[in-house]
């Protein structure tokens, strides 16, 4: 392969590294109104009258809307399939407010000022209700959240709860019941922010035919047009959606934040209008990583071979249900998938509380479920005395074995049997253990104020889902053998519009600055699910290659009538004819659009898979805690992952060194505490702390030599995978080093420090 | 009241409104490399050189540049070339988004213009005001020490 496998540099480097006006906020509109939210001050109310009169009367105030102005219609934000698997249970704007930061009203002005000087002109008056911010009481307590009749797709709205799963193979009391070892535990995530660093920020205007355009900072721009279409009561033909550069994702922009405010001042107002989320609102009022309680057990035989993984998931969904279901079953699945057992079983609720909502945040529900998973099987490679990497070895899913859980839970109904065609796990704990000096670590007594350990984690993720997720290319060829390739896959700066041009150029056999790629545009490009669940090498790419080679397949067939020869093939850039005639790419397309036989070479295609190859990786943490304060420094991460064929070795790279202190942060050093009240508290980048460069520990990256049969050109995907393992890793490192079996996170040092006394460690 | 200063070697004069910022003016001036993340000096994508020395333009007045000197990313390329750092940047893959780019680069800079040693905890300390959610700074570090050590071993000011 000449391109595949090879660091090409970004096809968007450039523009980006001389800081064009690449970004959704780097255009000018003229007679912009600039849109502000009232965000509710109280986590639960009813609001007993709401008057904007003097807001309105404001100088420079052109509109302010609240719940009065738009009719009664739930819907969902989350970006996700159609029909929705998840919750329609949110308006625009509501008459009750159910978390702090809730849509009160918006007010569109002149300026940003007078817009939020309007903010404190609006009067509301609230009857504040009772709230609840546990999960647990959540589905005991006599308060519902979400009781009015309309909103549809609630499990029991009556118990709070959004979505049910379960699922049981096998006979899991039985098995349990007759197995050598058990061992329980119940461990817990928290909210976390994916802190893109470009906040969410959209833009509507009419064009010239008085359609709407929305420029956006989207993952998701098809949905965005569909679900802007559907709130706004408009046909899809009036939306054009943009997606230009965006500022970092995470699944934070895989929702439709705001676009539907700004259509609805642009639709009203016929002017421009801009919206951009502060940091703080970003912090309380975007969306948050779902925390989930969660309780496995896991049996082994007398030869440390697991019969049953039981598992039941507390998820807390906050205010409202977006990606309630689907983020609680991927943690079921990708606990699942990991190693075999005869008997599984997962039982889950997604709880509403009164606290920010859930929403996507790269590794969906995976993290959730390897946090957990890791511990134990951590904690069971300890009691049974045996060394942990081994215990894995012992238990992985192998090339060739069925994953039935794939078969039960797929997205919001059931999925499809999934057989591994390949893994190379083993291949990444061996690598990982030289790697991360494993045995001398281990061995080494620790004694003294600062204690090393060093702890391992495996996990596993998706390439898009099974059965859903649908990707399409178009491909058309320019006479100096350039080619244009459009797609609706959604670069959200991780280098996908890259990826995708190096596959193009692949197959068509040319250099990859020969492929200029368009993305992301609902009115240019074919149809795209989006970024999201690892979806776009494998699913979009595959998309690309077929386009790619529809295309190719015109070009030989336009070559062959050109030289009159129908044996002639393709050799590099020309097609050869045995007779010693050829001709070259740009002759056949600049005769195909001129002279001979005239049409446009092009190709189209689309692809959709039952198959979700799963990428696996393991992570190795050395840590070393202060026994005096009970503070826990990461000093190096080793991350070994198995993705496939890599297509572009540096960005692969540069996907896990961006996935792992994300990881880091909450295991560490990102809180979301809340007041009694459901108050926020941490608003702003000097309290919720995200890693900055000094906050690094060394990380050593690399990936096993691998290929899935099924993704394109061997390809996995590569994204998400690195945010899953870090977090068990580094408290199983705590444990080598202290003793100390950290359950929830993030890491606290008081936490370390009571068990430490606890145990007579100190 | 009125204001001078130099942008980009430029002498320009501005309207400076009493609490509006260097950043709201560059913005609304056009140059989209100085970008907002947070507004409040925690994220440093809105970083610019001031006199030579990094500051985030969140947190400058206006009317406090008067008189003095700015540069902004967009001074730093010319339509064929390209600054050494946004070379490496480049060329090592140390631009994913690339949202944070600008102000790492002339965080960088200004570490060059310092003139002292080259070590990779300098440039650890001076992008930590450099917030980046996108790229572990693994490969931005990389390409700082690939610019900036050859610039300070020729003893070139770049
Ligand atoms: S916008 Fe100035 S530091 Fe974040
Ligand atoms: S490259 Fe995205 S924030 Fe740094």
């Amino acid at each position: 392969m000449k391109v595949i496998g090879q660091d090409t540099q970004r096809v968007d480097g450039e523009a980006l590294v001389r800081g064009n006006a690449v970004f959704a906020d780097d255009i000018k509109l003229n007679n912009v109104l600039h849109v502000k939210i009232l965000h509710s001050p109280v986590a639960h109310a009813k609001i007993l009258s709401i008057d904007v009169s003097r807001a309105q009367a404001l100088e420079g105030v052109e509109a302010v809307f609240t719940h009065k102005d738009f009719k009664t219609h739930y819907y969902t934000t989350a970006g996700q399939g159609y029909p929705e698997p998840g919750p329609r249970d949110m308006r625009i704007l509501d008459s009750t407010v159910r978390f702090v930061g809730d849509r009160v009203a918006f007010v569109a002005a002149e300026t940003l000022e007078i817009a939020e000087e309007a903010l404190g002109l609006i009067e509301v008056e609230y009857d504040e209700l009772p709230t609840i911010f546990d999960v647990e009481e959540a589905m005991t307590s006599n308060i519902s959240l979400h009781s009015e009749s309309g909103k549809s797709g609630i499990h029991d709205a009556a118990h709070n709860v959004a979505a049910h799963l379960d699922a049981e193979i096998g006979d899991i009391i039985k098995t349990l019941e007759s197995s050598k070892f058990v061992f329980e535990g119940t461990y817990s995530t928290p909210f976390v922010q994916m802190a893109s660093i470009e906040p969410h920020i959209s833009l509507t205007w009419l064009d010239e035919n008085n359609r709407l355009v929305i420029r956006t900072s989207t993952q998701v721009p098809f949905h965005v047009r569909r679900i802007v279409a559907e709130v706004m009561d408009i046909p899809v033909s009036k939306i054009r959606v943009i997606k230009p550069r965006i500022g970092g994702g995470f699944g934070g922009k895989q929702e439709i934040l705001n676009e539907e405010l700004v259509a609805a001042v642009t639709l009203k107002t016929g002017r421009p209008a801009r919206i951009e989320y502060t940091r703080t609102e970003e912090l309380f009022a975007a969306r948050l990583r779902h925390p989930e309680l969660v309780t496995f057990r896991l049996g082994f035989d007398k030869n440390q071979i697991l019969t049953a993984i039981d598992l039941n998931i507390l998820e807390n969904c906050g205010a409202y249900g977006p990606h309630a279901l689907t983020v609680m079953s991927v943690t079921a699945q990708k606990a699942l998938s990991m190693y075999k057992a005869p008997s599984i079983r997962v039982n889950g609720d997604g709880v509403y509380t009164n606290l920010p909502i859930g929403g996507a945040y790269r590794g969906y529900g995976a993290p959730q479920a390897f946090f957990p998973l890791e511990s134990l099987m951590d904690e069971a490679a300890n009691a049974m005395n045996i060394d942990p990497i081994e215990l894995r070895l012992k238990n992985i899913f192998k090339v060739g074995d069925d994953i039935p859980i794939a078969k039960i839970l797929g997205e919001g109904r059931e999925g499809f049997p999934m057989v591994l065609y390949s893994t190379e796990v083993a291949a990444c704990l061996k690598q990982g253990r030289e790697l991360s000096g494993w045995e001398q670590l281990r061995s080494e007594k620790q004694i003294g104020r600062y204690r090393r350990g060093v702890g391992v984690a495996v996990a596993g993720q998706g390439s898009g889902i099974p059965g859903i997720d649908m990707g399409a290319a178009f491909i058309k060829m320019n006479e100096d053998a350039s080619f244009n390739l459009q797609v609706g896959a959604t670069d959200l700066g991780t280098g996908s519009d890259t990826a995708l041009a190096q596959i193009a150029a692949e197959v068509l056999g040319v250099s990859v600055d020969k492929i200029i790629v368009y993305s992301s545009d609902t009115d240019m490009t074919p149809f795209d699910t989006g970024a999201y669940a690892s979806s776009t090498t494998y699913i979009s790419g595959s998309a690309v290659k077929k386009a790619a080679e529809n295309c190719k397949a015109m070009i030989l067939e336009q070559g062959r009538l050109l030289l009159d020869n129908d044996k002639a093939e393709i050799e590099g850039t020309f097609v050869v004819g045995g007779d010693g005639k050829q001709i070259s790419f740009e002759d056949i397309c600049t005769k195909s659009f001129y002279t001979d036989e005239q049409k446009q070479i092009m190709g189209t295609a689309s692809h959709m898979s039952y198959d979700s190859p799963p990428p696996f990786n393991a992570t190795f943490a050395e840590v070393e805690v202060d026994t005096l304060t009970g503070t826990v420094r990461v000093i190096k991460i080793v991350s070994v992952t198995d993705a496939g064929q890599i297509i572009n070795p540096r960005m692969a790279e540069g996907q896990i060194e961006g996935g792992i202190p994300q990881a880091l942060g909450m295991t560490l050093s990102e809180f979301m505490p809340f007041d009694d009240k459901g108050r926020p508290i941490n608003l702003d980048f000097n309290s919720y702390h995200i890693y900055t460069a000094r906050d690094m520990p060394e990380l050593v990256v690399r990936f096993a030599d691998s290929h899935e049969p099924t993704g394109p050109y061997g390809a996995k995907a590569v994204a998400e995978i690195p945010i899953n393992a870090p977090a068990p890793a580094v408290t199983n490192a705590v444990y080598n080093a202290v003793g100390v079996r950290i359950k929830h996170l993030p890491i606290r040092p008081e936490v370390i420090l009571g068990a430490m006394s606890k145990n007579g460690a100190n | 009241m009125t204001i001078q200063f130099e942008l980009n070697g430029h002498l320009v004069q501005a309207n400076s409104l009493p609490g509006s910022t260097l950043l709201e003016y560059l913005r609304s001036d056009e140059i989209h490399s100085v970008k907002h993340g947070c507004d409040h000096g925690e994220c440093g994508a809105c970083t610019v050189l001031l006199d030579s020395r990094s500051v985030n333009a969140c947190l400058i007045l206006m009317h406090t540049v008067n008189g003095r000197k700015i540069e902004t990313l967009e001074s730093f390329s010319t339509h064929e070339e390209l600054h050494p750092l946004q070379k490496d940047f480049l060329h090592e893959g140390a631009v994913q988004c690339g949202f944070c780019t600008p102000g790492m680069i002339l965080s960088l800079e200004a570490l060059d213009r310092e003139g002292s040693e080259i070590k990779e905890t300098n440039v650890r300390d001076a992008l930590n005001g450099n917030l980046c959610r996108c790229t572990g700074y693994v490969k931005p570090v990389k390409a700082a020490l690939a610019t900036l050590q050859k610039s300070s071993s020729t003893g070139g000011d770049s």
